[in-house]
């Protein structure tokens, strides 16, 4: 599929997850945020930095993780990306969803 | 003469026993296995034991019988693992070796959730993921009059990522039969964003859920256990509240990584996914639920694992590249109640779809959808896992990597 936001064409999956991660940028994120009424401050980005960094480093994503991130803690975590945090903050990163069996 | 040695006697470490025996010259190997229990456990049997499906006999047997001749079996606790200087140090000394698999899998760990592990674990709370839970469970199901069921994740990654929800569907068709459904409320509560999170498995089977009457909860992450009150508070304050809890705690690595400091947060180990090379040092390896792969944690995925390591460990033996083969392939017959199972069958990168197994077009097993034949296929599953499985016996037109023949795959 794909969406457009600022005049750019990407590539996403049918729940809105970027499919190529060279196609995000800061700004891209941004605008996916804004879809779930997030406007993003330092702490949501230092947040996304740290995502893409594990998944950078292919180590799997968790809320255990989270918690051991020393970036934040689970409840700031769930207080800046209400509604499933892992699952809006991994969409903002542009990174696929965290994985699971079926 | 040198040493390869294996920590754990489980699914993966048995099978890489069996597969390498016959294949590293006697003369310049000698194979060791160290576990230090004496008990070989059928986990996917665990499932099946609170419903009174299995019974004791049917899910253990003697490990030592699955270690092949040849092999040398050292029944002792693992202290340390020391990768600087290549040496193992057990309970009472100490082993040296030149290359090292590490299979020593996953377990439980109920104390990581606060008031899980409390005066009510056993009573009112029940994990059915070790031996000891699953028949303290059968107990307290046998006797149980009711009431607000809840089934429960913890944290992911689980070992075999569907036992939850079969449990669930188990629990229906058992108290169903019992006459008691309309006795129970069941609720599945899970950390993800679904019962069924990859798309197409949900569009296939979203209707067992409501078909079954199971009350779904999903995004919660579990803060602590209130077992007081009989409730389940997650970290935005959302309460479950339950009359008997079936959960599944965060599962881990074995402490001797933590102690060896050769695991990440969970105790699982670096591993490369596509060779099971671990990260950290080239002489070692890891296959199974020890490893921090994103691949299912379950019996089948060390099968394939096996196959590829035994071939890398003879190419690492020999000075060669490794072959970056291992593809996360899994194959799980799910459980859904009334004598009835479905199949999956999928890799990193596929999902599980919709199709046919092992043949194209013709089965005789069909993916994502209930059948009684894959019913059958699970409970014939068992003997092949004490006799094919665990011998290193390839499982016929099953092959380590994924195929996509028969597979409803839109490209």
């Amino acid at each position: 599929m794909i969406k457009t936001i600022k005049q750019v064409e990407l590539k996403v999956n049918n729940e809105g997850y970027l499919t190529d991660f060279s196609q995000w940028t800061k700004e891209i994120g941004a605008e996916i945020a804004k879809e779930h009424e997030i406007e993003m401050t330092d702490k949501h980005w230092e947040v996304i930095n740290w995502i893409q960094e594990k998944v950078a480093a292919n180590e799997p994503l968790s809320i255990r993780g989270i918690k051991k991130s020393g970036v934040i803690d689970i409840k700031q975590f769930y207080a800046l990306f209400p509604g499933g945090p892992l699952k809006v903050s991994t969409k903002i990163a542009g990174v696929p969803k965290p994985k699971s069996c079926i | 003469m040198k040493n390869l040695v294996i920590l754990g006697a489980g699914t993966a470490g048995t099978m890489m026993a069996n597969h390498l025996v016959s294949k590293l010259p006697k003369k310049e190997w000698k194979i060791s296995i160290v576990d230090q229990y004496k008990t070989h456990y059928y986990q996917p049997g665990f499932l099946f034991l609170p419903f009174d499906i299995y019974n004791e006999d049917q899910v253990k047997k003697v490990g030592k019988k699955f270690i092949p001749k040849g092999v040398n079996y050292i029944q002792q606790k693992i202290e340390k693992i020391d990768a600087e200087n290549n040496l193992i140090e057990l309970d009472n000394g100490t082993l040296a070796y030149d290359l090292l698999i590490i299979a020593t899998g996953s377990k439980i760990a109920p104390d990581e959730v606060e008031g899980m592990m409390s005066t009510e674990w056993k009573k009112s709370i029940f994990d059915f993921y070790t031996y000891e839970g699953a028949l303290a469970l059968r107990d307290k199901l046998r006797d149980w009059k009711g009431g607000k069921l809840v089934v429960h994740i913890t944290e992911m990654p689980i070992k075999c990522p569907v036992a939850p929800l079969e449990f669930a569907f188990l629990a229906d068709s058992y108290f169903e039969k019992k006459g008691m459904r309309d006795k129970v409320e069941i609720t599945y509560v899970t950390p993800l964003s679904g019962a069924f999170t990859k798309e197409i498995s949900s569009k296939a089977l979203g209707y067992l859920l409501e078909e079954k009457n199971i009350k779904l909860v999903t995004d919660f992450a579990i803060e602590k256990v209130d077992f007081k009150n009989k409730k389940i508070v997650d970290y935005v304050d959302q309460e479950v509240p339950y009359d008997l809890l079936v959960t599944v705690p965060t599962n881990m690595g074995d402490e001797v990584m933590e102690r060896s400091e050769l695991g990440d947060d969970l105790n699982f180990v670096p591993t490369h996914p596509k060779t099971l090379q671990s990260i950290d040092h080239e002489n070692i390896f890891v296959i199974g639920d020890a490893t921090n792969v994103p691949a299912s944690k379950a019996g089948s995925v060390a099968h394939f694992q096996a196959e590829t390591l035994t071939d890398n460990i003879l190419l690492y033996i020999n000075g060669k590249p490794l072959k970056e083969e291992f593809d996360g392939h899994a194959n799980c017959f799910i459980e859904t109640g009334k004598n009835k199972a479905l199949l999956i069958d999928f890799n990193y990168e596929q999902e599980p779809v919709t199709g046919t197994f092992p043949f194209a077009g013709i089965g005789p097993l069909r993916l994502l959808k209930e059948s009684i034949l894959n019913h059958w296929g699970k409970l014939a599953f068992r003997w092949i896992y004490w006799n094919m499985l665990l011998k290193g016996i390839s499982i016929p037109f099953v092959s380590r990597n994924m195929s996509t023949s028969g597979k409803n795959i839109n490209k």
